[in-house]
Order: structure tokens, then sequence, then C-alpha cells
């Protein structure tokens, strides 16, 4: 587990917002390696969100590399993003981003309807997704016939039915009362222990305890970077 | 990604709102239903040149005394009777192609049959008039040879007036009062339907030249052999612009008419008449067509509009489909897909309701429908050919859309 998942090296990102040019990353360079949990921390605009994107293949930086499961993605074309996307990384939200008049299962497909899997085998997968996060008596019940918990589970389920090597979750609890937020993060813990890389982004020390790792961000650098020895012990 | 899931897709994201899908698709709907409907009745008017051509026979002349010139006159081919029944047994006997040439005398009368009566034409015919015009028996007999050559005292009646006077009862054998003249029903003819010019064919009796011109339309003395014209066939249509050409040599030179005179007849081809008469309506019908077809235009523009507000609303679900892998491209197709279903059931709706439509117009106003299925493939490929053009921009803009933005939108 000692080589990189990401390895990011010398990430710059700015937006115009009016006239205004504001940086959003200033020359990041960071390394996050296969099957670790790593938390992102930091104030609104300090540039965390970015970094999700960026290393989400969602946004593609002004300078710099980013070599993703050995490949550097800061160049690729759309759609070679999107497939990267589909593939490699799973994503988790806030507002858990389920389709409405869809069911639990057609959710779950979705990845791999994109993917090209033939529809058999969706359903089979996404069954299989959504047992591993405990939802295996909700198949097919609607985002509105389910609590925001479960809602939340749907969405993990999503994120792992193209079985990613890296989830990547913003804010997951944000939406949840604590006990569910608990649970939630009981749940990416135990994928994680299975493997799977983690990247959360949040604001709460709490949640950002359950990773092996936390970074904080501030004004678009990186100001501290800090190991969870509990994890270690 | 199969283009049966963008289908399944686009009908999930369709019934998922459906009083909106069936308020957009309407302007859809109405188009392809007014298309259909115009063309059809511009087919059924067709179809009725054809039928008209059928039962009237597309090799067949009308022979009438009076020149072009004084064809404006209406009274004239009585006035100016040149042409007389010799002249029919004339034209049959040297032109061979000639089939059939009926001398008849036309009249209008009322006809009693007990207490019943009814107005219509009287047609004193010789014997080649029935084959001339191609009617056929209903029931009973033809006026047999004897009956045309002493001009006895015998009718057959045409369907319309059959209905008139007797109903569903037997007409044969029943003796009717034409001018106060008893005449013996031989036999009823086969419905012919209605003209181009709107007459009623059916509206008629045939009586035996020699009678109708002795004793029932009394026009003895005046004009002699005199008939009112003569309708001649031909075996083929290809035959019929010699044959006109003889007709007239025959005529000028029974009648002595010289090379610089006018000649004081005229030979009309029946199918031309039938063509023009119709013509003005189907002009008008294509016209109706060509504004129905605006309106096609104007539901499509309906279309684009709700697709546009569509992908405004859901740019949310854009974005999310983008982050789990969907590509710009099968973004693009899926709304594309998703305007065209939208376009082809209103398409299919449309041409529901040209049925019904159709069902209205040929029931109330007697029009012919005549639904031609190359019309409703054209119309359902027309429509999802709207969805393609009118769909494309607001799916282009969903493709467009920046994953990032998508997801952060409300």
């Amino acid at each position: 587990m000692t080589d990189s998942f990401v390895d990011v090296n010398k990430l710059s990102k700015s937006y115009d917002i009016g006239t205004e040019k504001v940086r959003a990353l200033t020359s990041i360079s960071t390394v996050i390696r296969r099957g670790d949990f790593v938390s992102v921390m930091g104030p609104s605009g300090s540039g965390k969100s970015t970094f999700m994107n960026v290393i989400g293949c969602l946004d593609t930086p002004d300078e710099g590399e980013i070599w993703l499961d050995g490949q550097n993605v800061a160049e690729l074309a759309r759609d070679e993003l999107a497939q990267i996307r589909n593939t490699k990384i799973g994503f988790v939200f806030q507002q858990f981003n389920l389709l409405g008049r869809t069911t639990a299962v057609e959710n779950v497909c979705l990845p791999l309807l994109y993917a090209g899997v033939g529809r058999r085998e969706r359903i089979e997968r996404a069954t299989e997704s959504l047992d591993r996060v405990g939802l295996s008596d909700r198949l097919h019940h609607h985002p509105t016939q389910l609590s925001g918990g479960q809602q939340q589970r749907v969405a993990i389920a999503r994120a792992l039915v193209n079985q990613p090597a890296m989830l990547l979750a913003d804010e997951p609890t944000g939406a949840l009362d604590s006990h569910t937020g608990v649970e939630i993060m009981d749940l990416f813990s135990e994928l994680n222990k299975s493997g799977i890389t983690v990247v959360l982004v949040t604001h709460e020390q709490t949640v950002a305890e359950y990773a092996r790792r936390i970074i904080h961000f501030l004004d678009g650098e990186i100001v501290s970077d800090e190991s969870m020895i509990k994890e270690v012990a | 990604m199969s283009v049966f899931e963008l289908f399944r897709i686009a009908f999930n994201s369709i019934s998922g709102n459906i009083l909106r899908s069936i308020l957009t698709m309407l302007g859809v709907t109405i188009g392809v239903a007014a298309v259909i409907t115009m063309v059809s009745v511009a087919s059924g008017a067709r179809q009725e040149i054809d039928d008209q051509m059928k039962s009237l026979g597309s090799t067949l002349f009308m022979v009438y005394s009076g020149s072009r010139s004084f064809r404006g006159v209406s009274s004239a081919s009585g006035n100016w009777a040149v042409l007389t029944e010799q002249d029919a047994h004339a034209l049959r006997e040297e032109i061979p192609e000639i089939v059939a040439a009926a001398a008849n005398l036309r009249g209008s009368a009322q006809i009693v049959s007990g207490n019943q009566n009814w107005n219509c034409s009287i047609y004193a015919v010789d014997q080649d008039y029935l084959e001339a015009r191609n009617w056929q028996i209903r029931d009973g007999n033809e006026i047999s040879p004897t009956d045309f050559n002493r001009g006895s005292k015998v009718v057959l009646l045409g369907n319309t007036v059959r209905d008139a006077l007797f109903g569903e009862g037997n007409a044969v054998g029943q003796t009717i009062r034409v001018n106060n003249v008893p005449l013996e029903v031989v036999g009823t003819l086969e419905k012919k339907g209605v003209s181009g010019g709107g007459r009623d064919i059916d509206d008629m009796i045939l009586i035996p030249l020699k009678a109708g011109r002795e004793r029932v339309l009394g026009r003895r003395g005046a004009s002699g052999n005199a008939v009112d014209g003569i309708w001649v066939t031909v075996e083929h249509e290809w035959q019929m612009p010699d044959v006109e050409e003889l007709i007239k040599d025959v005529l000028r030179t029974r009648h002595r008419i010289g090379p610089n005179q006018n000649e004081p007849f005229t030979v009309r081809n029946m199918s031309e008449m039938v063509e023009t008469s119709l013509e003005s309506r189907n002009t008008l019908n294509y016209l109706l067509s060509a504004v129905a077809s605006i309106s096609l235009v104007v539901g499509g523009i309906g279309i684009m509009n709700i697709m546009l507000v569509t992908v405004t609303e859901r740019t949310r679900e854009i974005g999310l489909r983008m982050a789990v892998g969907a590509t710009g491209s099968i973004i693009l197709r899926q709304f594309l897909v998703e305007a065209i279903v939208l376009c082809g059931l209103g398409g299919v709706a449309g041409i529901l309701i040209s049925f019904i439509a159709g069902w209205v117009i040929s029931t109330t106003t007697g029009f012919p429908m005549v639904f031609e299925w190359y019309v409703f493939v054209v119309s359902v490929v027309f429509s999802a050919g709207i969805g393609v053009f009118f769909g494309f921009y607001p799916a282009q803009q969903a493709a467009a859309k920046d994953p990032i933005e998508a997801l952060r939108s409300e």
C-alpha cells in the first residue's frame, strides 16, 4: 500500500469571477497513496473543493500534473475524463443527487449504463452493490420513500458499483443527522478497510477524524498535512 | 449505450411529467392531424376523379350540337340541334374503333308513382347508351331491342329515383307516369354516385329514344330526328385523339360543312371535363395542407421551448450523469431522443385524431377521405424530424454544461 494512486504536482487553478481573478489552487503538490483514507478540511474558498474536482477529473488545472493511477489526466479531453470518472472514481455528494422517479437499483445502475454494461448484468451488480451498503431490502424503492441515510447509502452503492479505486465524498454527512452521519462514516471506514481509497471533504472535525490523514487547505495552499496516529496503533 | 436505453430514459422522463408532455406534444399533434386530414381530403378528391373516370369511362366522348363559340349559351344545344340519330349510326358504322355511339335526348319532368312524385332528369336514349355510359343493371332487365325499335313505354330507373319512389320495395314491373304517359319499369340501375360537379348521376330515368321523342318529351315535328347529343366510346384510351378527328370528319361530311366553316357541333373528351371540374377543389386542398404544415412548425417551436425549460430544470441531473461518466455526446443524444419521442408520440396522436376528423368530415360533408399509408409514414418521420431539428439546440445546451456548475445548481 505504498504506491501512490493520486500524485499531484505543482497544481494551479484560478477562476475569473467578474473582472477579478481568484486563485483557487496555488502550486499544490501532494500524494495520496492507494488504500489511504484522507480528509480534506478548510474554510469555504480555501481551494479544497477545487482540489476535489481536479483529482476527481471533473475539472482540469491551469498548470501542473495530476497522475491518477499512473496516467497524467491534466490534459485529457472532456470525453476521456468522463471515462476515467466512470471507471476509476466514485462520487458521493452532500445532497445525494439521486434521480427521482427512479428506483434505488436503477439509480445504482447509472454508471454501468454509461460503461456500456448490459441490462441483466447491471441489475445484478447494482443489487450486489446495494447489498454491500445494507439496502438489499430497498431495491425497488424510490428516493422519496427512503430516509436521508438510506438515500446516501444508495448514493454510495452507486459510487461503488463500477468498482472504482477511489471514492470522493463531498460533505457526505452534511445533510444527515449526527446519528445517521456516524453510520455513514462507519460505512466509509469499512469500505476503506476493504482496500478502496477514500478522500473526504468536510467541515466537521469529528467526521474528518475517521480518516488516517487530514489535509488542511487555506487560500489555495496546503497548510497542514497530519497523520492520525490512532489508525496506525 | 444503446439506442434502446436512450428511448427508455426518454419514456421515463416523459411519463414523469405527463401533463406537460401532453401539452408539449399538442402542437405537433394538431399539426399532423391537420396535414393528414387535408392531404386525405385531397386524395379523396383525386380518388373521386378516378372513380368517375371509371364510371364514365375514360374512353368516352360527348358530341353535342352547337359550336364551341356558342357554348356559353346553354340553350344552344336545343336550338341549334343539328345532330341526328342517324349521325350516331353513321359514326358507329364508319369508324371501327368506336364501340358504342349513343344518341340521346334530355329533358326533365315530374314522375308520379301512386301517391309519390319526384322531379328528375329524363334521358331518351338508343340501344348503345348503357354500354357507352357503362351502366349496369341492378334489378330486372335492360330495355330490349324490340322495345327500342317500337319506342315502347318502358323505363329504367336510376338508383336515386328508385329509392325515392319505391324505397326498399320492388320497382320492377310497376308503372310510373311521366307527363301523363304510363311507363312500365323493366329494370333499375346500379348506383354511380355524385359527379365532379356535385350532381347526383343516379337521379334520372332512361327511356327508349323513340318513346321519348314521340310521347314523353314531346319534341316531335320540330327537328325530326334531332338529338341533343351522342355519347361515343372507343376501346382504348390511346385511340381517342385519332377518333376525335375521325368523328369530326364524318360529321362534317354528313352535314356538308366546308373546310372554312365553323362546326355546328362540339366533341368533348369526358375525362378532361371531370378533371377540370375537380381541379379547383384540389388546389384549395393543397393550399390548406400548406397552412396546416405551418402549424407543424409552430408545434416544433413549442417542443424546443419546453426542451429548453427541461434542460434548465434538470441541470443537476445532467451534472450527476456527467459525474458518473456520461459524455457530452451521450447527454446530447439523451435529450435529442427525448425531443424525438415527444414529437413522434405527438405525431401518432395526430394520426389518431385525423382518423376521427376524417370520419366527421366525410359523414357531415360527404367529401370522400382517402387515407394513404405513405401519408402516415411521412408524417411520423416528419414529426420525428421536427424533434431532431427543434430538439438539437436544447440538447446541445445540455451537453455543453460544465459538470461542476451543473452539480452546484439548485
